[in-house]
């Protein structure tokens, strides 16, 4: 009966088309584009004729290698050690350029290593760039999805309490969200700012001067974690948002009967606010994990990938290698992969969160 | 005469209405809100050579400097490029390359006497010329030299790595100052190049190899350049300079505020320290690291865009900038290099006895061009991460490995660019 | 022990989450009150006040001159009015294509909804970073039909600026979601009567869809506002150009006029503040409603 109401293929393909059409022409025929160009050697700027190279661009980016480096040992065989007794190494230099009894080392560098008795194992890849980058953002994700979901959770239970006043903190708690992040990032210069910036300052003041000030995007260690804190300061008003429709949605009903039953804060939650807020959870991570992939504009504006690398991101390098470098070949081999990772991601994500029937 | 143009020009516009048959050329800038004098000289050289002449009219688009080289790069993709191209000196080479620009086509002798930095050249062909140069200098006080007892490097004979050093060393060890070296660190993108490649160079190294243009290979990871990284890294490792991570504000006003005792900066900014520090305030040449001083050179150039279906409209409008009497309106109002002797000494900064006139010998002296090839987009970019890594403590020769790795696979994948 | 929960008690607890509440407030919003207390500084003192809390108070050395400088290097009434127009127009067409989209797809069955639900799907993880430089080689060649016929190449126009965004997965897939939680009966009660799609569409559904179109509409704003690396790429004359390259006059320079910056920020920051404060009513508004109707 109902599938008889709703079925109208003509009024289907009309109401859809428009949508359908233009995200057919502006996202998915350039992301086509993108593809094709990265199995060429497409440049921005080049008289040279373009040419098909195969999966070779992917090969650059993706090409890894395992080695095992032995230590030096002098002519009686014994392991060299240095001063400090520190097991002496060859370089990996003599093994990556211009060897030719390590073909498949050539032009990779050291990506990471670790002991293993008295060798040292290394693995190696073509792009240890592409591939810090491919870690940085992954970290990234897998912090930020669940951090800010669960603070946007946490706020948006803090305001959806009936108290005076409250759509005021409701606006404020979302005010970072509608400033240009461009704008958030070059206002959080100034607080990461070393030496005596703004949140140096606060760190010592509150801890009565026992904190050491940090150079905060300017270390390796504390870059990256800089940035996300910043992202989800900038972005959790958001999802508080999305939260509150959601628990606004639930039908006040629900709790009285709760309340008369005589559960806990806790179990509310658990039992009436969490079943009721499904949707809206499965909606929150599925945009969170999206947003978090296409992280870009923090680090074009804060670090530009540096301190060493450690704030490299993919969206970044698939920008710098395009327009910067030029190489957009390059640069789309990067968008594929990232869109074939977060394509696996979501399929995932909504494997996990599939109705269970 | 001038009764006569009028008359002429009366006459003209009463024959052929407000529309005279002039044709409109279009001018891309890249200083939009600049708030110094260059933009607004810009816009008056156009209203000038407008004003001169019946057959053109230029009309000037300005763009945020940050922003221009991919506007361009945008434009000659759609195939929109305008008449004349305002150019990053060591840019042009890649534009000229990629076809958006054509030869100037203008008679080399009028270039005769300038400044080899303002030419542009590629292919054995002129592409664009300059109205100005840049140069950079070591910023500092004659007395804070005099009081550690720092003998004040000449043109002729400047400091040597070891001199220098412990130059560094001394003013370090005072513990006066916060740093005794800034070298704007906080300036990212092309000042990294631009200011410290000739550092490499004046080492023996090199960013790529001059002659070929084909390779990196033991040029930029080779002895003289693992010298150059190995002191390089011992900067910042010493404590002798700020790193990357430099606040814009302390690289406007360091010096000033005597946070640091030198300064690694250009003649743009040279005015406000002559005004602070007097008669007190020396600029003095980079030190000799081997291979004599060395400085870069080439800044903003005007260029004939390849698509324009009016060069000679183009031409017309270059010639016309190309007069003493604009390099010196330029530099009064800017602070930066007159390209000729005569106009530098009707200029008030540099003529005999001026300010900043030691600049212009630096530029005479010791300017070298960035590598003059398409790649140097991409290899500046190389250098500038390889440089900012080793600061940050990255191993110098793996670096610099990379690095080499890097330009060679790019040369490779863009078939030589053309050389 | 429960139920004597005395006043005072209650006094405590009711200060305690007003203290929370603005604790979390001061956090969300020092950095905008940095922005707009620098904004009225000169740069030197803008910058010593870094150092201490005077970076969040109006004092010292206090004006407008920031303004008027600010006013003086770039036209910055034209790129808030470009930036204005291009989104608002593109606001109001995103939320009537992706609602219609929506729409069918959630209560209409038509052949190929599934398949063409899992594309649009996966084009929400496209960033659009990573396709415009093929979609600028498109949109080179793309023709239009002007006043003066056909004519090729959409550079240097307000459309290029707009009919690229108008629909994208995110806002579909925003009203799939809402749509999906709204009460069938009600659409098959209407088509019983003999409604058409159309009108059950205008009639029935979006009058109900206040929060899901508050939210599209305030997400579109945003990603429309903040477009920075687009407009760049395909705008060329001043005359077009939206705030965010309009920021390249003031930080492109050497030595960065910050106080400058600080009042363009504010400045450029007032829209988007005043088009959320007034959509949060109506946004409030609608939830309330559909509350009161659920």
């Amino acid at each position: 009966m109902a599938s008889k109401l709703t079925r109208s293929n003509r009024a289907g393909w009309l109401m859809a088309s428009p949508g359908i059409a233009l995200i057919a022409a502006f996202i998915i025929l350039p992301f086509f584009l993108a593809f094709t160009f990265s199995l060429t050697n497409q440049r921005l700027a080049s008289p040279n004729p373009t040419k098909y190279v195969g999966f070779e661009n992917y090969r650059d980016l993706l090409g890894l290698a395992y080695f095992t480096l032995e230590p030096e040992r002098d002519d009686a065989g014994a392991v060299v050690r240095s001063a400090d007794g520190d097991i002496k190494y060859p370089r990996l230099r003599n093994f990556t350029r211009n060897n030719p009894d390590y073909p498949n080392l050539q032009g990779k560098r050291e990506w990471f290593s670790w002991q293993s008795g008295e060798n040292r194992k290394v693995v190696l890849a073509s792009d240890v760039v592409f591939m810090k980058a491919l870690v940085n953002t992954i970290t990234f994700v897998v912090v930020v999805a669940p951090v800010q979901a669960g603070l946007a959770l946490i706020l948006a239970l803090l305001i959806n309490q009936k108290l005076r006043g409250i759509s005021l903190f409701r606006a404020v708690y979302f005010m970072p969200v509608v400033v240009s992040i461009v704008v958030v990032s070059l206002l959080w210069r100034f607080i990461y700012s070393p030496g005596d910036g703004l949140l140096n300052n606060l760190l010592s003041a509150l801890t009565f001067g026992a904190f050491t000030p940090q150079d905060w995007l300017g270390n390796p260690s504390t870059a990256l974690g800089s940035i996300i804190a910043m992202s989800i300061w900038q972005g959790v008003g958001f999802h508080m948002v999305i939260w509150l429709s959601g628990l606004q949605t639930i039908s006040p009903t629900l709790y009285e009967a709760a309340q008369i039953e005589g559960s806990s804060k806790w179990q509310t939650f658990r039992y009436v606010t969490w079943p009721g807020l499904r949707n809206t959870a499965i909606l929150i991570l599925i945009v969170i994990t999206m947003q978090a992939f296409a992280l870009f504009a923090q680090i074009e504006v804060m670090t530009q990938g540096g301190p060493l690398d450690s704030t490299q991101v993919l969206v970044f390098q698939a920008f710098e290698r395009g327009y910067g470098k030029q190489d957009i070949s390059g640069g789309s081999t990067i968008s594929v992969i990232l869109f074939i990772i977060v394509l696996s991601v979501s399929l995932l994500q909504r494997w996990l969160t599939r109705e269970k029937k | 005469m001038n009764k006569t143009l009028i008359l002429s020009a009366l006459i003209a516009g009463s024959l052929t209405g407000s529309a005279l048959a002039q044709t409109e050329l279009s001018l891309w800038y890249h200083g939009a809100g600049s708030a110094n004098a260059e933009e607004a000289l810009v816009n008056q050289l156009v209203e000038e050579f407008n004003a001169s002449q019946s057959d053109w009219t230029v009309v000037i688009e300005t763009f945020p400097q940050l922003a221009y080289n991919d506007a361009v790069g945008a434009a000659a993709l759609a195939g929109k490029l305008p008449d004349i191209l305002d150019v990053d000196g060591p840019v042009m080479p890649n534009w000229a390359w990629a076809n958006y620009m054509q030869p100037l086509g203008i008679d080399e002798s009028t270039l005769e006497g300038y400044l080899p930095g303002p030419i542009g050249r590629w292919n054995g062909e002129v592409y664009s010329v300059g109205l100005w140069d840049a140069a950079v200098a070591l910023t500092t006080r004659r007395s804070t030299l005099e009081k550690y007892g720092i003998r004040i490097p000449t043109l002729e004979t400047p400091w040597t790595l070891d001199e220098f050093n412990s130059a560094l060393e001394t003013i370090k060890a005072s513990g006066d100052f916060e740093y005794p070296l800034d070298l704007g660190m906080a300036w990212k993108g092309e000042w990294y190049p631009y200011a410290f490649s000739p550092f490499l160079q004046s080492f023996g190294g090199d960013i790529v190899d001059r002659d070929s243009y084909q390779s990196a290979e033991g040029i930029l990871n080779g002895d003289e350049a693992l010298a150059f990284g190995e002191w390089w890294q011992s900067l910042f490792t010493n404590g002798y300079v700020p790193g990357t991570s430099q606040d814009s504000a302390d690289r406007e006003t360091g010096l000033l505020e005597g946070k640091y005792a030198m300064s690694w900066n250009g003649n743009w900014a040279a005015l406000p320290v002559v005004e602070a520090f007097g008669d007190d305030v020396l600029f003095l040449p980079a030190p000799d690291f081997g291979n004599g001083s060395k400085i870069g050179a080439a800044s903003w150039q005007f260029g004939i865009s390849g698509t324009s279906e009016h060069p000679e409209g183009a031409r017309a409008f270059i010639e016309f900038a190309l007069q003493d009497k604009w390099f010196a309106a330029f530099s009064d109002g800017t602070g930066l290099i007159p390209v000729t002797a005569s106009a530098a000494e009707a200029t008030e900064n540099y003529k005999p006895g001026g300010p900043l006139e030691v600049f212009y010998g630096l530029s005479k002296e010791q300017a070298l061009l960035r590598p003059v090839t398409p790649g140097y987009i991409v290899q500046a970019k190389v250098f500038e991460k390889a440089l900012a890594d080793i600061a940050n403590g990255a191993d110098v020769a793996d670096t610099l490995d990379a690095a080499a790795d890097e330009i060679n696979e790019d040369i490779e994948n863009n078939g030589g660019y053309g050389h | 022990m429960m139920a004597a929960v005395s006043a005072d008690n209650r006094g405590l607890r009711l200060a305690t989450r007003y203290a929370v509440l603005l604790l979390v407030a001061i956090i969300f919003v020092f950095p905008l009150l940095f922005m707009a207390m620098s904004s009225l500084k000169p740069d030197q003192q803008l910058l010593s006040d870094t150092d201490s809390l005077r970076a969040f108070l109006p004092v010292g050395d206090i004006s407008f001159n920031n303004y008027f400088a600010a006013f003086e290097r770039a036209p910055i009434g034209v790129f808030v009015f470009n930036s204005v127009l291009v989104t608002g127009i593109t606001v109001v067409l995103t939320i009537l294509v992706c609602s219609l989209a929506g729409f069918a797809f959630v209560f209409l069955d038509w052949t190929g909804r599934g398949v063409v639900f899992s594309i649009l799907l996966a084009t929400l993880i496209i960033p659009y970073e990573t396709i415009f430089i093929p979609l600028l080689l498109m949109a080179s060649q793309l023709p239009w039909i002007g006043t003066e016929g056909i004519e090729i190449g959409w550079l240097n126009t307000y459309r290029v600026q707009i009919i690229p965004f108008i629909a994208d997965g995110l806002s579909i897939f925003l009203f799939v979601q809402f749509f999906k939680d709204l009460p069938r009966e009600l659409i098959e009660a209407s088509r019983v009567e003999g409604a058409s799609w159309w009108f059950i569409y205008r009639r029935v559904v979006m009058p109900l869809s206040g929060p899901v179109i508050a939210t599209a509409a305030i997400l579109k704003f945003l990603f429309m506002y903040n477009q920075y690396l687009w407009p760049l790429m395909v705008v060329q004359a001043e005359e077009i150009r939206p705030v965010m390259v309009g920021l390249g006059y003031f930080t492109d320079q050497l030595n960065v006029p910050w106080g400058e910056v600080m009042a363009y920020l504010t400045i450029i920051t007032i829209p988007v503040l005043a088009f959320y404060l007034s959509l949060q009513r109506v946004f409030i508004a609608s939830v309330a409603s559909t509350g009161v109707k659920g």
